[in-house]
Parts: structure tokens; sequence; C-alpha cells
């Protein structure tokens, strides 16, 4: 009897068409980001930060910028990872072609930049559809990863190939480069996180989220009813190449460092955060949440068990720990394949009658 | 003829060989999805976990060693002796139709009437269980497979070539592989019998049938997971016979199940549904890359075999949506 909407009302439309509709779902809601805003950064450590905090908030990024063209405008993509290249690269020119600017802005223009990107690969997508389209966004990736390795003015023509992030500062307060606090970065990841699953909470239910799902639904009906699948469908792939090069630029400058192109964004990247988007649940905000939750915390949690605690090789544990995620990303598609939101959908409906079963 | 036109030819030559190696992983996809209408991305960790099945079983080892001497703190390694290698194929084969009618039983059961992403995102799925089975069984370390394919340069292919050369040039013949010659060959007789079967055979004709309707299949009388169990054991039999092929070539190892990526543009180049389409889609990915990195590689730094497939692919698909041979994608409301 926790979770129940009696004595709940509406007077408004504005109150009717909120994204928590119930008060106790909106009370847990803002718990829970008091909590991840007030009580986390005070209690993180380093282990914390690199192995689960910051991975989480990346992919939770990037899995929502995916899933607005998975699941929202039904362009299936596997170019994920060259993308995120994209976010890097772009973080990487910019972070030391103007020292001034602060990381804020640095991360928003390496979205803009590779949305640009997203648009230029998007453009088959107008002209092919389903599986044809997935694989030539394949192109994509293996191209821009090509790219980023063959021409030295991406990495600064540094020796190695790869690209280190500089120091940057917010208020004082260094974000990137070797003398960051674990706080820090996970704040300002935070904060990135936040500000932008509320514009894409708000974008899929307003006019252009609509295009987008009349796209995915069915596209001729959709052109025939005014929808026009150039703007639809190249806003798709400009809106989500946006979040998935923020996502690419932090993974960068944030979490890794240093990172070398087809090292830290090959094609398992892009699989990776397809799994998320699938897992969590197509066409949902908090579907991406959960699938970046599951597919973040279960090899940690795996690796624990098995090195830590039953002591095996790691090697071991790693074929293991592969052929466990791949089982069960199998059982949760035969389970459930909407997703876990959709289980979270049906355990709230069941919250809402418990105890009575009708 | 002039040296230039004859190296154009040697690379022409090799990329046609290339081809049919690619061609024989895309078989596998064509197979599946004109069946099932599952685009089966494991299919390429599907030669790998073959190749690997077929050395463990050559070599003699124990599957699952390290595991076993984890749990148990045994030494077990090797059983002592290895099998021959027509034995050991056959016994590969019969752990790929175990494989075929496991994943019949445990996944496409459970998932008929989904869409068709979520049945690509099963097949992923199952690319990585079997990506680390293979492991589990075998262990991660390179392996060499040989089944007795010749290999090596052509001598006498050479010499034939080094006389068209014009008089007094500085010529030394073609180079080609004859483990390539002997994966082109195998590829034609594999696509023959594949042909024969489909035509003349009635689980051949009910293959076809299912491919063309599921209902209607069903409602003849047709039983739609036979059906499946056998489209994933002949996937299961060509997965082996490219997994030997490119095992033979580079060795066992992880990259191997890597060729699926190269068989993606020669399908949708080919059409997804099209066992010719294949081929052919093979055939011109192969020297379309080859020729590629021979002229257009050395003006932009080289190393662009690895996505010229695609582009190659993309630019045909852009004036035929569907591939070459595709079947014609009818919309309406």
């Amino acid at each position: 009897m926790l979770y129940r909407e009696a004595g709940d009302f509406k007077t408004t439309y504005r109150s009717d068409q909120q994204t928590f509709p119930i008060k106790s779902e909106r009370w847990l809601f803002w718990a829970f980001i008091a909590f991840a805003f007030l009580v986390v950064p005070f209690f993180i450590n380093d282990y914390w930060n690199k192995a689960v905090f910051m991975p989480l908030l990346i992919y939770c990024m990037a899995a929502l910028g995916l899933n607005i063209l998975v699941g929202y405008a039904g362009q299936v993509s596997l170019g994920t990872g060259g993308f995120m290249a994209v976010g890097a690269f772009a973080c990487y020119k910019l972070m030391t072609a103007f020292p001034w600017m602060d990381m804020f802005t640095v991360t928003v223009l390496s979205g803009v930049v590779t949305a640009g990107v997203g648009i230029l690969f998007g453009l088959p997508s107008l002209r092919i559809k389903g599986f044809y389209l997935a694989v030539a966004t394949l192109a994509a990736q293996f191209f821009l990863v090509w790219m980023f390795n063959k021409f030295p003015w991406f990495y600064n023509y540094s020796a190695s190939g790869q690209i280190t992030a500089p120091e940057r500062t917010i208020f004082g307060v260094a974000v990137t480069g070797a003398n960051t606090t674990p706080w820090a970065t996970y704040v300002f990841g935070l904060v990135l996180v936040f500000v932008f699953a509320w514009v894409a909470r708000n974008l899929t239910r307003g006019r252009i989220g609509r295009s987008w799902m009349a796209i995915r639904d069915m596209d001729i009906a959709a052109e025939i009813i005014g929808v026009s699948p150039l703007q639809a469908k190249l806003s798709a792939f400009a809106v989500s190449s946006f979040y998935i090069g923020m996502a690419g630029s932090m993974l960068f400058a944030n979490y890794l460092g240093a990172a070398e192109v087809t090292e830290a964004f090959g094609i398992d990247k892009s699989f990776l955060v397809l799994f998320m988007v699938i897992i969590g649940g197509l066409g949902s905000i908090l579907g991406s949440f959960l699938g970046a939750a599951f597919l973040v915390l279960l090899p940690v949690l795996l690796k624990n068990i098995m090195v830590d605690q039953f002591g095996w090789a790691t090697d071991l544990a790693a074929h293991v720990q592969i052929m466990l995620i791949g089982g069960l990303i199998i059982f949760f598609l035969i389970a459930e394949p909407h997703g876990l939101a959709q289980l979270w959908r049906l355990t709230k409906e069941k919250l809402r009658l418990w105890p009575f079963p009708y | 003829m002039s040296v230039e036109l004859l190296n154009f030819f040697e690379t022409f030559l090799n990329g046609l060989m290339a081809g049919v190696m690619y061609s024989l992983v895309a078989l596998g996809f064509v197979l599946i999805f004109k069946a099932s209408g599952i685009f089966n991305f494991a299919q390429g960790v599907m030669a790998l976990f073959a190749a690997l099945t077929l050395v463990g079983f050559m070599t003699g080892q124990v599957p699952f060693s390290h595991l076993i001497n984890a749990i148990f703190g045994t030494e077990l390694h090797n059983w002592g002796a290895g099998l021959p290698a027509f034995l050991a194929i056959l016994l590969t084969m019969v752990v790929m139709v175990a494989l075929a009618f496991l994943i019949e039983k445990l996944v496409l059961k459970h998932l008929v009437n989904q869409e068709p992403i979520i049945l690509f995102m099963a097949t992923i799925g199952l690319a990585y269980f079997l990506e680390g089975l293979g492991d589990l069984m075998w262990g991660s370390d390179v392996k060499t497979l040989d089944v007795g394919l010749p290999s090596g340069g052509s001598f006498w292919w050479e010499d034939v070539t080094r006389t068209w050369a014009a008089q007094g040039a500085e010529y030394y013949g073609m180079y080609i592989d004859l483990l390539d010659v002997s994966a082109a060959l195998i590829a034609v007789v594999l696509v023959i019998a594949l042909s024969l079967f489909s035509q003349y055979t009635a689980t051949g004709r009910a293959l076809r049938a299912v491919a063309d309707d599921h209902q209607a299949a069903l409602s003849v009388g047709i039983s739609l997971r036979r059906i499946w169990v056998i489209v994933w054991s002949i996937a299961g039999f060509v997965a082996l016979v490219a997994g030997i092929m490119w095992g033979s070539k580079s060795g066992v190892q992880f990259s191997l199940s890597l060729i699926a990526l190269k068989a993606l543009p020669v399908l949708i180049l080919g059409g997804f549904t099209s066992i010719p389409g294949a081929i052919v889609g093979g055939l011109i990915i192969g020297v379309g890359e080859k020729l590629a990195e021979a002229y257009i590689g050395p003006m932009v730094g080289g190393a662009i075999e690895n996505w010229f497939a695609y582009v190659l692919a993309l630019a045909f698909l852009l004036f035929r949506p569907q591939g070459l041979f595709g079947d014609r994608i009818i919309e309406r409301i």
C-alpha cells in the first residue's frame, strides 16, 4: 500500500501530462536525485567512481542517445562506437585548440560536432531501411575509426597515436587530467546526464518526438499524414549523435584520460550500447538508464564473485562472464522482449493494486 | 601482355579468391535468413566454434579443462591422443547439429513471432555465449589447423604466367595460394550440393516452402521446428566449412569470428534472400576490396580494406535498396 494514487487529484492538463503523474513516484524520483547529488559525492571513492559511477553515467548518456534513434525513430544503428570516437576527438581538438574553454562548453560542442557527422551518415537512411541500414551504419563505424587512425591531425601528430586529455577546470576544480578528484568527475557527469535526460524526455513527448514515433511505426503512413521523413530521420540521427558524442567526449576526457581509437571505440562499443537499449527497453528513457545500469554493474559483480570469491584466474572468469552475459541477454529477450522498463511498468501495476489481485 | 596488366590480373584473381571466402560465410547467413527471417549474427562465431571444436578433437584436448581444473584442482589438459582429420570433422558435425537442436529448443522456440530486431539481438547474445563457450571449452590460445589441404603458392601457375609477360620484361609470375583455390572449389561444390538439395529432396522443398511463407507451410503440414533444426544444422555445416578454410589460412583464434563483419557487406550487396547473391556479392566485394587496396589505398594512406567493402555495398544499395538479387521490397499501408 506504499504506492497508490488515491487522493492524488489532477486539476490541470499540465499536471495530468507530467512525467511522474503519481505523487509517491514523484517523491521517489526526487529522493533518488537528492541521494545522487547530495549523498554520493561525499562518500564516493576512487574505486567506486572508476568502476561503477563514471561508466554508468557515460553509458546512460550513450544509451539515451541510441534509444532516441533506435527506440523512438526506429532506425537501427551499429555506428555508436564510431560516433563516440567523433565526440572524443572533437573534445580533444577543442580542448587543445581553445585552452580557455570550460569543460561543459567543450562537451556540448563535441556533441554538436558529432551531430553534424551523424546527419551525414544518416543520409542513407532516407533510401534504405531495416537491416540494410544497420549494416550501412557499420560503414560509419569502420570508416571513422580508420580516419582517426590515419590522419595525424586528429591526434595532434602525437607519436603514439593516442589522445591525452589535458587538465581543465570548472570553478577551479579539475574535472579532466591527472589531478581530478572522484567527486568532481562524478558531479560533472551527473549534471550533464541529469540535464540532458530532462531534455530528451521533453523532446520525445513533443512534436519532434511524435514525428519520430510516427516514422518508426510506419514511415509511409507517416509521410502521408504530413510527417517529413527527411526532417524526422535526420533530426533523429542528429539528436542521437549529439548525445552519443557527449558520451564519447566524457568517456575520453573524464573517464579514460587517454584513449587509442581502435581500442576504446571499437565495434564492441556499438554492440554494448545497443544491448543496453534493447535490454532496458526500446522507446523508454527509464529503459536507457536501467539497461546501462544492468550491463555496467553485472560484469563488475560477476568479476567480484568469480575472481575475488572463488579465486579463479582472470581469463577463465572473463570467458565465463561473456558466456553468462550472452546467456542473460537471451534470457531477458525471452522473458520480456520489451525490456526492463516494461518489467518496471508491470511491477508498478501490481504495486498499485497490492494486496489485491485485481 | 604488359607487367601492369598482369599485375592487375593478379590482384583481380586474388580478389576473386578472397571473395569466395567471404561468400562461404555469407552463405550461412542467407540460408538462415531465408528459412526463418532471422539475421543470424552468430554465424561468424559459429565458424570459430566449429574450428575450435575441430582442432580440439584433432589434438585430443579435454573440453572445459580449465574450468574443471579450477573447480576440482586437477591437472587435466589432454587425452594424450588426437583423432584423424576425417573422424574429427564428422564428430564436429555432430556437435554442430546438437548445437542447432539446442538453439531451437532453448532460444528460437520461445521467440516465435517476435520482431526481427529482437531475434537479431538474440543471435548477438548467442554469439557472445558461443564465444565464451568456445574459449571455455578449448582455451583461448591461437591454434593451428591442418586438415591436409594443400597450401602455399602454386609453382605451376607461376611458370605459366611468366610466359605471358612481354619479352624481356621483369616479371616473375603470378602468386596464387593453393588453399584459396581449394576453398573456391569446395565453395562451388557446396553451392551445387545445396541447390540440388533444395530442388530435388522433400526436405529441401519443405525448406523452400518455409522460406516462402511460414503460415502456408504450417498449414500443409510442414513442421516448422524440424525445419529450423535442419536449417541451423546446415548453417552449422557451412560454418564448419568456413571455419576450416579460414582456420587453415590464418589460424584458429578469436579474430576468426570477425569474418562475420566481412560477410555483412557481401550480404547487403547480394541481398539477404539470395544464394547466388551471396556468391556474386562475395566476388564483387573481394575484387573491389583488393583492387581498391592496390590502386586507391596508396593515395589515402592504405589499410582501407576494413571499410571499403561497406562503402562499395552502400553505393550499390543507393540504387537497389534490396541488394542486387534480393526480393523486391513492396510496401503498402
